[in-house]
């Protein structure tokens, strides 16, 4: 049946032999509880085998089909950053014995793994100060449906209310998520100066709600009054949920949870993870904790082996699908653990004062750009509030214009924000990281002014 | 002094922390007076308390010792059955990275990203070809994510017939995340129990199927690694009586390129990108759980869809019907591109040897074992073997103690206490990875474990002697959790 694959240690000898020993005279036997029926008389029509070097050789070409970014000034974000990694990260995550072993069940020989997720959760309560964090979600959408659902969980009230100044696709997704099981997503306009008004929360909270969800920095870039929310969430009886997608700014900005958020949770990918088209990426989720036992996903705790030696240990392993089936927490099971390395990698790296020049920057480079482009002509700065490292641009002329424009010239300027809201076709949300040099920012202000 | 080992316990990193270490430096900042744009106060935090500082040199040595605390793939064998690891192949790795694909950003122009775009596109004609589905959608981030979705398609289409209907029958050996899906999605779940044969009960599913039913879940072959031989006539019975049939796809890789779900009479299913197609698991993740539709569940795939046009390539939002979206963008894009590769270095015939020698190494071992070890159900094993411990019962040593005394033997334990009918199960997943030289290995380290636990078992039930650390207290872990680490000086926050 052919020669051997080198993925496959199997030789046609070795199948031989192994037929023989099972009592079986062909690989054919093997096969014969599939209904005659059922089996595929033909090959199947896809491609290949192929050696290596033209393996490598396909995918480069295909990988040169994307226009080539060398020599381009990026300004994209939206949801997923361009961030500088230490190669360290890369280095170390692929260690072998990091990606490619299993879900850390059997502790005896997964202590690497189950330590470094143990310093992960440790690492994400530090960031947004709080008590528990749980071992990664499959991204910052599906978190944040994640987190309704806890609150939900905590206290049915079948309603939440979300500022529309959060990532719409994380908004799509909650959704979806939500279509079936009876809770309402109540929106709260964001006001004109790109937050949420926490007098509008106080009002929007007063039919009951299990949470009031915002994003901070906002999709708009905006910083939002987090204290304030806190507050009328708490009043409200409803907990708040804090959505980070941009979490390099947790270097300057204070952990939600430290100003009374209840879950903070969202996207992790500035943390060292490719952008690679999307994904994958780090959903992440901490909480007090009092939604321990609530929480999706898994958990790393302290242990002790039979020596007294500490270790780490999958635990309170009742709240999952393996075990509570229909009545679990959440139906995930494989979650984005390699991410979660990646990210503590990252953080490890840069270490607190790391990350706190690295918001610096992130932040300096954009109000820089933001002042810049404010006197650019035609062009206007969109919201009055503080922002962090992306903000929104009202141009002269169609953003998707822009961008094609600027496009040809070197430029990818932002995210027209017609792509989520057809009706705002001349606004764009810039978004400005340490990789942008000065002289970029400088171009790109120029090239902008040169629309009108 | 202690002697340093490559034992636990490891310090942590915030254990090795020491004050104004640094692992990292930043150019100059290039703006002018950035003093200018500071932030009001009130949002500013002083520091990141507790955050380690560390420099580059012990940032790598602490996660290269971590990293040999575990075991790994390419190791040895790793017969977790039902989650099929088998080798990672390097090249993958290599050709995720190319700046192209590693560095493009998810808000990029269509124009931008041709490549990416012609990539999910010609994988999704593939897993068509492969499955004999008419398409696939690649955004689940998992396998139960893609449970999820096929669950809401389900919905969606009967919603569009005028009846959401009531409940999803899952038989009682399937995986845990096919009931929490099917929950998330808006429906009861009942369960149907295996015939003696560990296969659906045809009569009672005749017996049971209504037009309240909206699904039938089946895992094909089933957890107990069994082809449904029946599987027309159950595909028939749900049809008849308007239902559809999901298959869970986690063991696809029993029989590529030798048959197809499409042929089979499922409607819809999802693949683990992670289990047939050899990305990598990563201690946990990523994964990847596309799901394939026949053309009438077609309408409710999740949005974006990859559209050609002529020789372009684009995404498709406008799709009235959809489900909506699961996650942001378009799923695990970097698992995408491996599994193409993937497919591609193997081709049709490669697919087929894989799936032949899975179902034929799982047979050798079964064949080695059956004897010593008790098989609850002697169907044809496809490509994962269970065994239970009823042989040992009388010697007091159980599956757990036999798992963890494969670890002295230099060997991942199999899956244990799963599927949840086989009571002390013990489920072997070989795949096609494995030489027949470490198959025998494996195969005598069992028979080695049998045989003591029958002359010395304490040393079985108290294995293993010879890993980093021992057996731990997983109780105690859960009854007093503690889930991070605080600085000795800090009080302990009381969890739970």
């Amino acid at each position: 049946m052919g020669d051997a694959h080198r993925y496959i240690p199997a030789s046609d000898a070795d199948r031989d032999a192994m037929l023989r020993e099972i009592g079986v005279a062909s690989i054919d036997d093997l096969f014969a509880s599939i209904p005659q029926s059922l089996r595929l008389t033909r090959g199947l029509d896809i491609a290949g085998p192929l050696a290596e070097s033209d393996l490598v050789a396909e995918l480069s070409v295909l990988a040169r089909a994307n226009r080539d970014l060398d020599g381009r000034s990026q300004f994209l974000g939206g949801g997923a950053y361009r961030h500088f990694a230490p190669s360290v990260v890369d280095h170390l995550i692929s260690r072998t014995e990091f990606y490619s072993s299993y879900t850390p069940y059997q502790p005896e020989i997964s202590q690497g793994t189950l330590q470094a997720i143990f310093e992960y959760q440790t690492l994400i309560c530090q960031l947004t100060e709080l008590d528990i964090s749980n071992a990664s979600m499959y991204d910052g959408a599906s978190a944040l449906a994640e987190g309704i659902l806890m609150a939900e969980r905590t206290n049915p009230r079948r309603r939440v209310v979300v500022s529309d100044a959060v990532h719409p696709e994380y908004l799509q997704v909650s959704r979806t998520y939500l279509a079936n099981l009876d809770v309402e997503m109540a929106p709260l306009a964001h006001r004109e100066d790109g937050t949420v008004d926490p007098k509008a929360a106080v009002a929007a909270l007063a039919s009951k709600a299990s949470a009031l969800v915002v994003q901070h920095p906002n999709f708009f870039g905006c910083l939002e009054d987090v204290t304030a929310l806190a507050r009328a969430a708490r009043d409200a009886g409803a907990a708040l949920i804090v959505v980070v997608t941009e979490p390099v700014a947790l270097g300057i900005l204070k952990g939600p949870g430290s100003q009374g958020a209840d879950i903070v949770l969202g996207e992790a990918q500035s943390f060292g993870v490719p952008l690679s088209y999307g994904g994958p990426y780090l959903g992440f989720m901490a909480a007090r904790k009092n939604y321990l036992r609530s929480m999706p996903g898994r958990l790393v705790g302290e242990a002790l082996d039979a020596d007294g030696r500490r270790g780490y240990v999958l635990t309170l392993s009742t709240r999952e699908q393996h075990i509570r089936r229909e009545k679990a927490t959440s139906n995930i099971c494989t979650n984005e653990g390699l991410c979660a390395l990646t990210a503590a990698i990252f953080m490890a790296t840069l270490g607190k004062a790391g990350l706190r020049d690295l918001a610096r920057h992130n932040h300096a480079k954009a109000a820089y750009a933001r002042e810049r482009i404010a006197s650019a002509k035609g062009c206007s700065v969109l919201h009055a509030a503080p922002v962090f490292n992306e903000f929104v641009v009202r141009l002269p002329i169609a953003a998707e214009a822009a961008v094609a424009a600027l496009g040809e010239r070197g430029i990818l300027p932002g995210l027209p924000l017609s792509r989520y809201f057809p009706e705002r076709d001349r606004d764009l949300l810039v978004t400005v990281t340490e990789v942008n040099p000065r002289a970029e920012i400088d171009r790109l202000a120029a090239e902008l002014g040169r629309l009108a | 002094m202690q002697p340093r080992t490559l034992r636990p316990p490891e310090k942590l990193l915030f254990e090795v922390s020491r004050p104004g270490r640094r692992g990292s430096a930043l150019p100059p900042l290039d703006v002018p007076d950035p003093e200018r744009y500071d932030l009001p106060a009130a949002y500013l935090r002083d520091e990141l308390d507790g955050f380690p500082e560390l420099s580059e040199t012990e940032v790598v040595r602490h996660y290269t010792r971590l990293s040999r605390l575990n075991y790994a793939i390419d190791l040895g064998l790793y017969p977790l059955g039902s989650c099929t690891m088998k080798y990672n192949p390097k090249v993958n790795e290599q050709v995720a990275r190319i700046a192209g694909f590693g560095g493009a950003h998810p808000q990029m122009p269509e124009a931008f990203v041709q490549g990416n775009l012609r990539l999910m596109h010609d994988l999704e004609r593939m897993l068509c070809a492969i499955c004999g589905m008419d398409r696939f959608t690649l955004q689940p981030a998992a396998g139960a994510q893609g449970e999820l979705v096929g669950i809401m398609m389900v919905r969606a289409y009967h919603v569009k017939q005028g009846n959401p209907r009531k409940v999803v029958l899952i038989p009682d050996s399937a995986h845990g995340t096919n009931p929490a899906s099917a929950h998330i999605g808006g429906y009861k779940v009942e369960q149907i129990t295996s015939n003696r044969k560990g296969c659906v009960d045809l009569e009672a599913l005749r017996r049971r199927m209504a037009d309240d039913v909206a699904v039938l879940m089946l895992t094909n072959p089933n957890t107990l690694g069994v082809f449904e031989p029946e599987i027309e006539a159950i595909a028939a019975t749900v049809h008849a009586k308007g239902g559809l049939i999901y298959m869970d796809g986690a063991n696809l890789n029993a029989f590529v390129a030798l048959a197809r779900p499409g042929d089979m009479g499922v409607d819809v299913h999802h693949l683990n990108l992670h289990k047939t197609f050899s990305t990598p698991h990563g201690g946990g993740g990523p994964g990847a759980g596309p799901v394939g539709v026949k053309k009438p569940l077609e309408p409710f795939l999740p949005i974006p869809t990859v559209e050609k046009e002529g020789d372009r390539y684009r995404l498709s939002h406008d799709r009235p019907h959809s489900i909506g979206k699961v996650r942001s963008f378009f799923g695990n894009f970097g698992m995408h591109a491996r599994a193409y590769a993937y497919i591609l270095a193997l081709g049709p015939q490669g697919l087929r040897r894989m799936s032949e020698t899975a179902v034929l190494n799982a047979n050798y071992i079964r064949r080695k074992l059956e004897k010593v070890y008790h098989l609850p159900y002697d169907s044809p094993t496809m490509h994962e073997v269970v065994f239970s411990d009823r042989n040992l019962e009388a010697h007091g040593v159980q599956t757990l103690d036999v798992a963890k005394r494969l670890m002295d033997y230099g060997f991942h334990p199999m899956t244990i206490y799963f599927p949840l009918i086989v009571k002390g199960a013990m489920m072997i997943e070989p795949t096609e990875s494995e030489s027949r030289e470490e198959l025998d290995l494996f195969v005598e380290a069992m028979l080695a474990i049998a045989e003591e636990a029958r002359r010395d078992p304490e040393l079985v039930r108290t294995a293993p002697h010879t890993t980093p650390i021992r057996r731990l207290d997983e109780v105690g872990a859960a009854r007093n959790p503690v889930l991070r680490w605080v600085s000795s000086g800090a009080p302990r926050p009381e969890a739970g």
